[in-house]
């Protein structure tokens, strides 16, 4: 375990539990800060911003629409239209600051529906897989300034591959056991319960931890760990020779049964961490823009466990003192049966990299070659327009 | 349906290494290993036993403050050095033999100052010896400075010997006792309390020279219990080669070789091992006189060797195997010792002189899964861009459960995919 100075003066270098959430950092010659959150494992979109105004969408899937806006544990209303899950109440605040911006139906190019590829392919910024992710060619694309300039760290177990390239990262690694989240303890009960020696010990090694039997998605028994990555990054991005740079990934987004009680928890830690995330810049928040997003969105019919199975359109999130938010982006599809996608998904409206783009644009300034180097390929692709407030 | 590569892999070895390619010939490859040399190589600044025993010698003179050490460092560098040989061997089965009869013979660095020479010890008492004659293992061991102080021989002092009669001293029956019960009779022999404390005085003046330029075993006439001693009916001269004579005698005595094949066969083969796979290795070792590479050249003809799956990994065993099929690079992988304790298995610290059982009931607990389940999250999590199916056939090939393989193709991420893998119950045996 390696420890900078910096981790330790923020107080990482405890022990300590960190779910499936990391984080990562580059410095940069800007005084600008973006912070991209990854969520592993394909969000619902349309869980997430429910288009409740769309008259195909209880056709499809009724029992997962939270409460009508209005109603007790209701939606929180975005302009008629669209509802955010009732989960996602720091956000919503931020919305109504005028500083979270939705973009909704948004993919990227890839279209098979396979996490591994999609994470990939989400983390390169490519149409094939690379060594680098788009994230580290940021950092090499910003034209050199004076300005400072801080020493890079990860913190994390691993550095993803959004952050991994010639860019130089530093590392720092937690030291303890990491526990896994509650949705994949269900997964390795499962696949050991008709085990006869290893079946009965992790049934009863979850039991003595508290889960009980059959309603692991209610949530774990431990603390939320992306609240406390991200208020550390917070308080990192902060320092004026801090790192401008952060990867944030959080997963338990793969919610084939029982999405309704599943998702709620990882909602809760996301809007928990991307409240201290702001909390921890400070007065800096106003120089900050979050890019958050995930590999691809769910089906848009409910499937018979109460789940929704891997699909193609989804949202994404901008936000952060510099975004000019306050509504939501995109062009939405429509839920009829000939609008969906191969007849099952929600159609891609706008490609991620247009809003990624967007952001660097507008925020860090990349333009012409060195825009054209983080997304090879992508040139054709229009960055999206007005996600920044003018300076 | 061919699962004998992956089980010579898995039962044999110490789990795949990488996405490395499967061994054409299982047997063959098994076989190398047992006619080959020990391909081993360790830092010429590691310890020898004479550099243990001066620094071992040197820490006792200081009185150092509680939490300081002078042997602490070299034996952190001395694990680290074995614990790596075990994650890179390109020969997996002899360094699985290695450890075994290391286990076999244990020294625990619970005894104090076995720290010094413990690493020492497996280089130079187990490692040249897995594959030669029993005799020759045995001789090392209980003349190894690393034995002697574990098992306190260096306390023991013929009562009639000139030290004894001087300082009134007498016999410490430890080493030999363990040498009867664990390391070569066995209690199924029904050698009786006189015989242990006949076979402690054949052992006295079996000491440590610590003072001398390059310490190390001495045979110490004057603590030498006088006169001739029967062992099991035996009759054994005084002097050093009654000793000598007397573990040649154990070495080759029928119920040593029963023991040695039992607990070769259910470390390898079952818990508990069928008769006949108990008596092919016995067989091997009465005919060739106790030779330890025939012993396991029997071992790998075993039909029985060859059923999947039917032993439940150790805490070092599954650290290993999940370790080895990651396959980081140097400066990115765990510390093995620091894992195998985290998992309820430290290296070198056996609680008792019979060693770390492989036997499954001895290890499964809830919460001793749930660790490893824990930390098999942590570890995938240093995955990278590998394909966790790929890994997952290299790691169990046939013996890959489709629940497993489905579980893992609709995991949310990588990470989980391995995840799934380090947790399945096909993963947890070998």
């Amino acid at each position: 375990m390696q420890i900078t100075r910096r981790s330790a003066l923020l107080g990482l270098t405890a022990a300590w539990t960190l779910g499936r959430s990391s984080l990562a950092f580059a410095a940069a010659p800007t005084d600008r800060r973006l912070v991209v959150v990854i969520l592993r494992g394909a969000l619902d979109g349309m869980a997430a911003v429910v288009p409740y105004g769309d008259p195909n969408l209880a056709a499809w899937r009724q029992p997962l629409i939270p409460r009508a806006p209005g109603m007790p544990g209701g939606m929180y209303d975005l302009g008629g239209f669209y509802g955010l899950h009732p989960a996602l109440s720091g956000l919503h605040e931020m919305y109504a600051a005028g500083e979270m911006l939705p973009v909704h139906a948004v993919a990227g190019s890839y279209r098979s529906r396979s996490h591994f590829d999609a994470q990939d392919f989400l983390e390169s910024g490519a149409d094939q897989r690379l060594t680098s992710g788009w994230l580290n060619r940021v950092v090499s694309a910003l034209p050199a300034s004076g300005a400072a300039a801080g020493e890079a760290l990860a913190v994390g177990v691993s550095v993803p591959l959004l952050l991994r390239g010639p860019a130089e990262v530093g590392s720092w690694a937690p030291e303890g056991y990491q526990a896994p989240p509650a949705e994949l303890y269900a997964r390795i009960a499962d696949l050991n319960h008709a085990d006869p020696l290893t079946g009965p010990l992790i049934a009863e090694g979850l039991s003595e931890r508290g889960f009980a039997h059959g309603v692991f998605g209610m949530g774990a028994p431990h603390g939320n760990s992306l609240a406390m990555l991200a208020g550390a990054a917070g308080r990192m991005l902060a320092a004026d020779n801090g790192p401008r740079i952060v990867a944030l990934e959080a997963g338990g987004w793969d919610t084939h049964a029982a999405q309704s009680q599943r998702l709620t928890p990882p909602l809760r830690a996301l809007d928990e961490g991307l409240v201290a995330l702001k909390q921890g810049l400070g007065p800096q928040w106003r120089k900050t823009a979050v890019l958050v997003m995930t590999e691809f969105g769910r089906t848009a019919r409910m499937n018979g466990s109460f789940g929704t199975d891997h699909g193609t359109a989804t949202v994404a999130f901008v936000l952060g003192g510099a975004v000019a938010g306050g509504r939501v982006a995109g062009t939405w599809p429509g839920l009829g049966a000939t609008k969906l996608f191969e007849n099952r998904d929600l159609a891609p409206t706008t490609d991620l990299r247009a809003v990624a783009r967007g952001v660097l644009v507008q925020h860090l300034g990349l333009s012409g070659a060195g825009l054209d180097s983080v997304f090879p390929g992508a040139g054709g692709i229009a960055p999206l327009g007005g996600l920044i407030r003018p300076a | 349906m061919d699962t004998s590569a992956t089980q010579a892999v898995i039962r044999f070895g110490l789990g795949q290494r990488g996405a490395e390619p499967l061994p054409a010939n299982p047997q063959a490859w098994l076989s190398a290993q047992l006619t080959g040399p020990d391909p081993a190589q360790f830092a010429p600044t590691l310890p020898t036993v004479a550099d243990g025993l001066i620094l071992l010698h040197e820490q006792n003179k200081l009185h150092l403050p509680p939490g300081s050490s002078l042997v602490q460092p070299v034996l952190q560098e001395d694990m680290a050095a074995q614990a790596a040989e075990l994650l890179t061997t390109a020969a997996p089965f002899r360094e699985r033999l290695v450890w075994f009869w290391a286990n076999h013979f244990t020294v625990s660095i619970r005894q104090s100052g076995t720290g010094a020479v413990v690493g020492p010890y497996v280089r130079e008492a187990i490692r040249p010896n897995v594959t030669g004659p029993f005799f020759a293992m045995l001789l090392a061991v209980m003349r190894h400075p690393a034995m002697i102080l574990y098992l306190e021989n260096d306390a023991s002092v013929g009562p009639n010997s000139p030290v004894g009669l001087r300082d009134h001293l007498g016999l410490n029956e430890n080493l030999a006792r363990e040498c009867l019960e664990l390391h070569t009779l066995s209690p199924a022999a029904g050698y009786s309390q006189q015989d242990v404390t006949e076979f402690a005085k054949i052992l006295t003046g079996w000491t440590i020279d610590l003072k001398a330029a390059q310490p190390g075993f001495r045979f110490l006439e004057e603590a030498h219990e006088p006169g001739e001693k029967t062992l099991l009916g035996q009759t054994f001269p005084p002097g050093e080669v009654g000793g000598l004579m007397a573990l040649d005698f154990l070495a080759s005595h029928p119920a040593t070789h029963r023991h040695l094949a039992r607990q070769i066969a259910a470390h390898f083969v079952a818990d508990d091992p069928a008769p006949d796979a108990v008596a092919a290795v016995e067989g091997a070792l009465r005919d060739t006189r106790g030779n330890l590479g025939a012993a396991a050249g029997a071992l790998i003809t075993l039909p029985a060797s060859w059923t999947p799956l039917t032993k439940f990994r150790t805490p070092m065993d599954y650290a290993v195997a999940a370790l080895r099929l990651l396959d980081l690079p140097e400066d990115q992988r765990p510390p093995l010792p620091h894992v195998m304790a985290g998992l309820g298995q430290p290296l070198w610290n056996a609680p008792l002189p019979n060693g770390w059982s492989d036997q499954a009931s001895d290890w499964a607990a809830p919460d001793a899964m749930m660790r490893r389940i824990d930390w098999s999250y942590g570890i995938a999590g240093h995955l990278g861009a590998q394909d966790p199916m790929v890994l997952a056939d290299a790691a169990l090939g046939p013996l890959l459960r489709p629940a497993t393989t489905d579980q893992m193709r609709h995991a949310g991420s990588r990470r989980d995919a391995l995840t799934l893998l380090f947790s399945s119950p096909e993963f947890q045996r070998r």
